[in-house]
């Protein structure tokens, strides 16, 4: 184990850091000890953008589509990054956008010629999100439309501008020469290169840890070692409990020194093939692996968290966090997947629908940990017509009064072979529901059906009342997602979505 | 030299008004560059402030340990409403707005206390403590406006205003409508949360930089709660993260929680707010109730209208008298009420007190006038529009309907014309028609249109508010600063004013710059607020630099013997006759020589205006500001989600001084607007017995939803209407602050005509506003019990 400096890459040196505690923000960190103030601090809850930086890794694979030349550029919120995390990586901030003579890099241009800045505050967050976008597509000689972008945006609030001059300008920042203004990649990976450590990392402060291990079975070990550890991915909650509610977490276990765990991968178990999602593989990673295979999945990967979130936080964290309005365990459990788990050397699995116990409780024992997802891709398991919806006051970057991950089987004689209809937002788990199932399953799939099934979906959930809806707007509006269910996938005249959702997309799949 | 202006010496100068300028500090906010009150560098042994809240929306406090907070780790200081050395009062109305609550807790979000720590985050940990440090027995407690007023409890005498017999006209009338209605409030999220950072000065004088729309205002505050005078305090601002009318009252409680512990430690203290903090302590958009009754014609021509609203308060004046005035102002919006009686209860709520909000109770007011005319049409089968344009305001030489029902005639009324331009260029009946082919065959999914009109008063309601005040210095170099009582949060006010300087003295844009607001430069300055800031302070700053040039205008016709006519200024070039020519700076540097004041003040009072607040009537606004917008939208009837899919924009800038600016202001307005009735919901405990009873459940980014770039629609188009301001305003320009705020009316009564149409438009959709998922889908199913 290597107790050393938290070492990374910041406005173009290598920098050491000792005395810092195991849960200091980067965004802390960068405003009170580096005195770099650029990055502005807007909610400390990772939901405004103001504070987005980026973050350069080595890329771990060639069809990484966040590659740049080699190094993975992401987005990151500042403020639930905790400094040890950044350990062997490329920190930049809205200080390294503009050249070093002070001229501005085409990004800061276009957002100046299009009136893109009024307040100004969340400015900086907004350059970083698109300085990222455009490291990416100058490097691949692209331009994102206007659609990509506003995607891309989804975790940068600008309460001034209404948004269209900042799109404006993201339409605008590829116009020109785009050699002055890409990263000197080659040297950024030279210089990570010499901060590469294969050896568990620990930070030790005021007499907390923050430990980080390297491979999978340093990271079982660990974990059977420290069973009282918080496991740590994406800070995207952990971050929360620091930033918002002051906790004091002894010992950080950290996920995201893994590669192991951040593979994304077909795997054969007998005759089935499974998708594998290692647990620290991020959000948006695995929700792409996803869409790649069900194009219906586009809607719900895009408007889960903001971008940056997606690229943080982990589905992993989020299953094994089980709260019961996260958004990946409804579409997980209408996939039929299931969870490797890890204690030590064992392995087990699990149905995912049978993994929680209660709120924000699960079967995982002491010690144990979530290694991986599996999703099956082939065989039985697969239902042929998968939805996943959600509903909430916002588009984007909003939590869910309700999510459906909703998947059936209708013969060609119309009749269901299979259904599994999983909800978040409707218990104090995220869960199948069984009764709505079986009021489908060997039916033929008529309204008369579907009415059945709707009532009894009314016997499989008590939903609550709470700041984002109403339980009776969420009954109703659950139900209502079957009827758009069996509209999309009747037999008889089928709706397609443009008929069925306001979101739906010109010219994307059905 | 220093004899009185004649405007006529003054040719006219190069184009620097009314052209595309970017933000002057455009290039520093997209650099990171750009400071906010937080990035200042920090004086050595500054201490952080964080507030103790209440946590219980009506109480009497039994016990505080303070010994327990002062113990915790970092902790300097713990300081209550017994260590203010002044007046604890914050209040910028009436003294009910106590700094830190003594003995009784009005709001859930009440400060009792504050922690000064060595750092922020020490600070912090121990405030966070507060719930279990405090004692505090609950009272009974008003939690909706309409509660406490059903009780009698109000923060302010109710207000009447009343023309003609409303009774009996709408008695009279061939039909009658009558409804009640909500409108939800909306937190201003300015992206920088409020913070203030005090300075202690020599002889017990006190320098505080704080993120404010009303820097007077925290010099007097400030003062007050020390117990010295106004000339002991500076107050300074260079910029805000935005306001949108949250700083103009509410930064005082900072300001001044600041300032009292750098008085009484003699160290610099910053109090700088986590945004739940922000949510929880701070006022927002009043939300209003509203019963109305009206009377109309078989075209829809309304004889009357009669109505009460009601608006939350929260537990203090604050602005609510102000913004229940404006809001009864604006209940016509742009329609010609010939008959009216309307009523304006502010309630007391023990909630936290509400406050300015871009629009100030404008919006609220002329929402009525719209959901009024909107329910006339469905009952005559009629289109909305239609009934919209017959009901606006006539021309003063056309008709006798062309006076609002506070006596102000609305000579200045281009509201028929540029409806009528955005109906033609938004094609209107069009889409209309298309809409109905849309609905006819879609089952799920249902299409809306509306296009609403917006008349929006301009200056402060209160008469004496309306003055300014500036400082332009012009240096040896030629090199022009300028410094009036304005604040820059985002509107691009200092660009405006830096152009209105460089116009007035003929110099390239660049050669101006405008500095921080400063209580040392300029005294008694208004709000940043009213949408004013340019009216105001661009003809303050122009009476100074036109001084200047009057006095440089004075020497050079003297010097080389020429008429000062012939004395000409244009890109940063002086032509004094046929004479000579020079640069600005050559002549600066020759008038310096010649001992000419190359510096001074210049000062602004708008005219004519008269307010008698007894009986409502009077000439409160300089002019109006209108607008137009049309919106398309398309909501499932499944599950009350819905999109924007086209907005056009037909916006009232007068002769814009900076269109670029002037439209930000309008894209920027209609999405907040359109946020405020869509996506921004405010949700309390509600009142069951528990002590969380009263809390703000929504009080940060991740519960309360601001619209995002995807909420942008495709289709946004927004132009300005070409046209003078008839009234004598800075370049002929106008206002454009506040009125685009009320544009995205069109949005909500698009959503609720699409709604409307489930049931073949034979039922007005029970609908709320904010219109959230569940909302609508409610109203949906509200109609969809319509019988066919």
């Amino acid at each position: 184990m290597a107790t050393r400096p938290i070492r990374f890459l910041h406005r173009g040196r290598t920098v050491e850091v000792s005395a810092v505690a195991t849960t200091r923000t980067v965004l802390d960190w960068l405003r009170e000890d580096a005195h770099c103030t650029g990055t502005k601090e807007g909610c400390n809850e990772g939901d405004c953008g103001a504070c987005t930086v980026a973050i350069g890794a080595p890329a771990l694979s060639a069809d990484d589509p966040n590659a740049v030349d080699g190094l993975s550029l992401t987005t990151a919120n500042a403020c639930l990054l905790y400094v040890p995390a950044l350990d062997g990586k490329a920190l930049f901030t809205v200080e390294d956008v503009a050249a070093a003579d002070g001229t501005l890099h085409p990004v800061q241009r276009a957002l100046v010629e299009h009136h893109g800045s009024q307040c100004g505050f969340c400015t900086p967050g907004f350059v970083l999100s698109l300085w990222v976008a455009w490291q990416r597509h100058a490097a691949r000689g692209t331009k994102p439309s206007r659609q990509a972008l506003a995607d891309e945006l989804s975790g940068n609030l600008c309460r001034c501008t209404g948004y269209r001059p900042i799109l404006d300008a993201g339409e605008a920042m590829l116009d020109g020469d785009v050699a002055p203004g890409r990263l000197p990649v080659e040297t950024l990976l030279g210089a990570l290169a010499a901060l590469a450590d294969d050896t568990t990392f620990v930070h030790t402060h005021a007499g907390r840890s923050f430990v980080a291990p390297r491979t999978l079975d340093a990271f079982a070990a660990e974990r059977l070692a420290r069973p009282d550890a918080t496991l740590l991915a994406g800070a995207t909650d952990v971050g929360l409990w620091t930033n918002k509610q002051f906790r004091d977490l002894p010992e950080l276990l950290f996920v995201g020194g893994v590669d192991a765990l951040k593979r994304i991968e077909s795997v054969r178990d007998g005759d089935a093939a499974w998708l594998s999602i290692g647990a620290g593989a991020s959000l948006d990673a695995a929700w792409r692996a996803l869409v790649a295979r069900w194009p219906s999945l586009e809607d719900i990967w895009l408007r889960f968290a903001g971008t940056p979130l997606r690229h943080a936080g982990t589905m992993g964290g989020n299953v094994a966090n089980g709260s019961p309005i996260g958004d990946a365990a409804p579409v997980l459990m209408a996939l039929g997947a299931r969870l490797v788990l890890r204690r030590g050397d064992a392995e087990r699995r699990l149905g995912l629908d049978a993994f929680y116990t209660g709120y924000m409780q699960n079967r995982l024992q002491r010690g144990e940990f979530l290694q991986a997802i599996e999703v099956p891709l082939d065989g039985p398991g697969v239902l042929p017509a998968v939805r996943a919806w959600k509903l909430s006051k916002r588009f984007d970057c909003d939590i869910s009064a309700v999510c459906a991950g909703l998947a059936i089987d209708v013969d060609a004689a119309g009749t269901v072979r299979a259904a599994r209809f999983a909800f978040g937002g409707m218990a104090a788990t995220v869960a199948r529901a069984h009764g709505a199932e079986a009021a489908a399953v060997g039916q033929a799939w008529s309204e008369a059906t579907l009415e059945r099934a709707m009532r009894a979906l009314d016997a499989d959930f008590t939903p609550l009342d709470d700041l984002r809806a109403s339980a009776r707007y969420r009954r109703l509006a659950a139900r209502n997602l079957l009827r758009r269910l069996w509209l999309e996938t009747r037999l008889d005249a089928p709706l397609r979505p443009h008929e069925t959702t306001v979101w739906h997309r010109e010219g994307a799949e059905a | 030299v220093n004899r009185a202006l004649d405007p006529a010496w003054l040719a006219p100068a190069a184009q620097a008004v009314g052209v595309d300028r970017t933000h002057e500090s455009a290039h520093l906010h997209v650099a990171g560059a750009a400071p906010y009150v937080d990035d200042l560098p920090e004086l050595a042994g500054t201490l952080h402030a964080a507030l103790g809240l209440a946590g219980v929306a009506h109480g009497r406090i039994i016990d505080f340990d303070r010994e327990r907070v002062a113990a915790l780790p970092g902790v300097v200081a713990v300081l209550t409403a017994a260590d203010v050395p002044g007046e604890n009062d914050c209040g910028p109305v009436l003294h009910d707005d106590p700094i830190l609550a003594d003995g009784t807790v009005h709001h859930a979000g009440q400060p009792v206390f504050a922690v000064i720590a060595t750092t922020r985050l020490a600070a912090l940990r121990a405030a966070a403590t507060a719930r279990e440090v405090l004692r505090i027995e609950p009272l009974p407690a008003h939690l909706t406006a309409r509660q406490a007023h059903a009780a009698g409890a109000h923060v302010l005498p109710s207000m009447h205003l009343a023309r003609g017999d409303a009774r009996s006209a709408i008695d009279a009338a061939p039909h009658r409508l009558a409804g009640s209605f909500e409108v939800g409030g909306q937190e201003q999220f300015y992206l920088e949360g409020q913070v203030s950072y005090a300075v202690p000065r020599e002889d017990r004088t006190m320098r505080v930089h704080c993120s404010t729309q009303h820097p007077s205002e925290m010099q007097h505050l400030v003062a007050k709660c020390l117990g010295l005078a106004s000339h002991d305090v500076q107050v300074e601002c260079r910029r805000m993260g935005g306001g949108f009318g949250g700083k103009e009252s509410q930064s005082a409680l900072f300001a001044c929680v600041a300032a009292i512990a750098a008085a009484r430690l003699q160290r610099p203290v910053k109090l700088r707010l986590d945004r739940d903090d922000d949510f929880m302590v701070t006022g927002r958009r009043h939300d209003f109730s509203y019963d109305w009754e009206a009377g109309f014609d078989d075209e829809g021509r309304i004889h009357g209208i009669a109505a009460t609203l009601i608006s939350r308060a929260g537990f203090s004046a604050d602005l609510s008298g102000p913004v229940m005035t404006r809001a009864l102002c604006h209940l016509d919006g742009a329609y010609f009420l010939p008959a009216v009686d309307a009523w304006g209860h502010s309630a007391r709520t023990h909630t936290a007190s509400n406050t300015a909000f871009r629009g100030f109770g404008g919006p609220q007011g002329a929402f009525l006038a719209e959901r009024v005319v909107d329910e006339i049409a469905r009952a005559l089968g009629k289109d909305a529009l239609d009934v919209r344009r017959l009901n606006l305001y006539d021309h003063p030489d056309v008709s006798a309907r062309s006076t609002t029902p506070y006596g102000q005639p609305v000579d200045d009324n281009i509201a028929p014309e540029l409806v009528a331009e955005l109906e033609r260029t938004g094609r209107y009946r069009e889409r209309r028609a298309a809409i109905a082919a849309f609905n006819a065959t879609s089952p799920v999914l249902k299409r809306g249109l509306a296009l609403t009109p917006v008349k929006f008063g301009i200056s402060f309601n209160l008469v004496h508010l309306n003055q300014a005040g500036a400082l332009v210095h012009v240096y040896g170099d030629g090199s022009v600063l300028v410094n009036h009582g304005g604040t820059e949060m985002g509107q691009g006010l200092h660009t405006k004013v830096a152009q209105v300087v460089a116009h007035a003295l003929g110099v390239p844009l660049a050669q101006v710059r405008v500095t921080a607001t400063d209580t040392h430069k300029v005294p008694n300055t208004s709000a940043t607020a009213a949408s004013t800031g340019s009216d105001l302070n661009g003809k303050a700053a122009e009476d100074a630099a036109l001084r200047i040039r009057g006095r440089l205008v004075a020497f050079a016709a003297d010097h080389w013997q020429v008429d000062p006519a012939a004395v000409r200024f244009q890109d940063g070039r002086v032509v004094v006759g046929a004479a000579a020519e020079m640069s600005f700076r050559e002549l600066v540097v020759a008038a310096y020589v010649a001992r000419v004041q190359l510096w001074s003040d210049g000062f602004y009072a708008t005219p004519g205006l008269s307010w008698d607040k007894e009986t409502m009537t009077g000439r409160p606004f300089f002019y109006f500001a209108y607008g137009a917008a049309m919106s398309e939208v398309v909501v499932d009837t499944l599950t009350g989600e819905w999109k924007l899919l086209a907005a056009h924009v037909l916006h009232d800038a007068g002769r814009s001084l900076n269109p670029a600016i002037d439209i930000g202001q309008v894209e920027g307005g209609f999405v907040q607007g359109m946020g405020w009735l869509t996506s921004e919901e405010l949700v309390w405990h509600p009142a069951d017995g528990s002590p969380k009873a009263g809390r703000l459940l929504t009080h940060a980014p991740s519960t309360y939803k601001i619209p995002t770039a995807n909420d942008c629609p495709a289709e946004f188009v927004v132009r300005l209407w070409e046209g003078d301001c008839r009234a004598e305003t800075i370049h002929r320009s106008k206002a454009t602050g506040e009125p685009p705020l009320l544009l995205p009316f069109s949005v909500f009564f698009a959503i609720r005509d699409a709604i409307s149409s489930v049931a073949g438009h034979r039922m007005h959709p029970p609908l709320d506003a904010p219109a959230t998922p569940e909302a609508i889908l409610r109203a949906v199913e509200a109609v969809r019990g319509v019988p066919a």
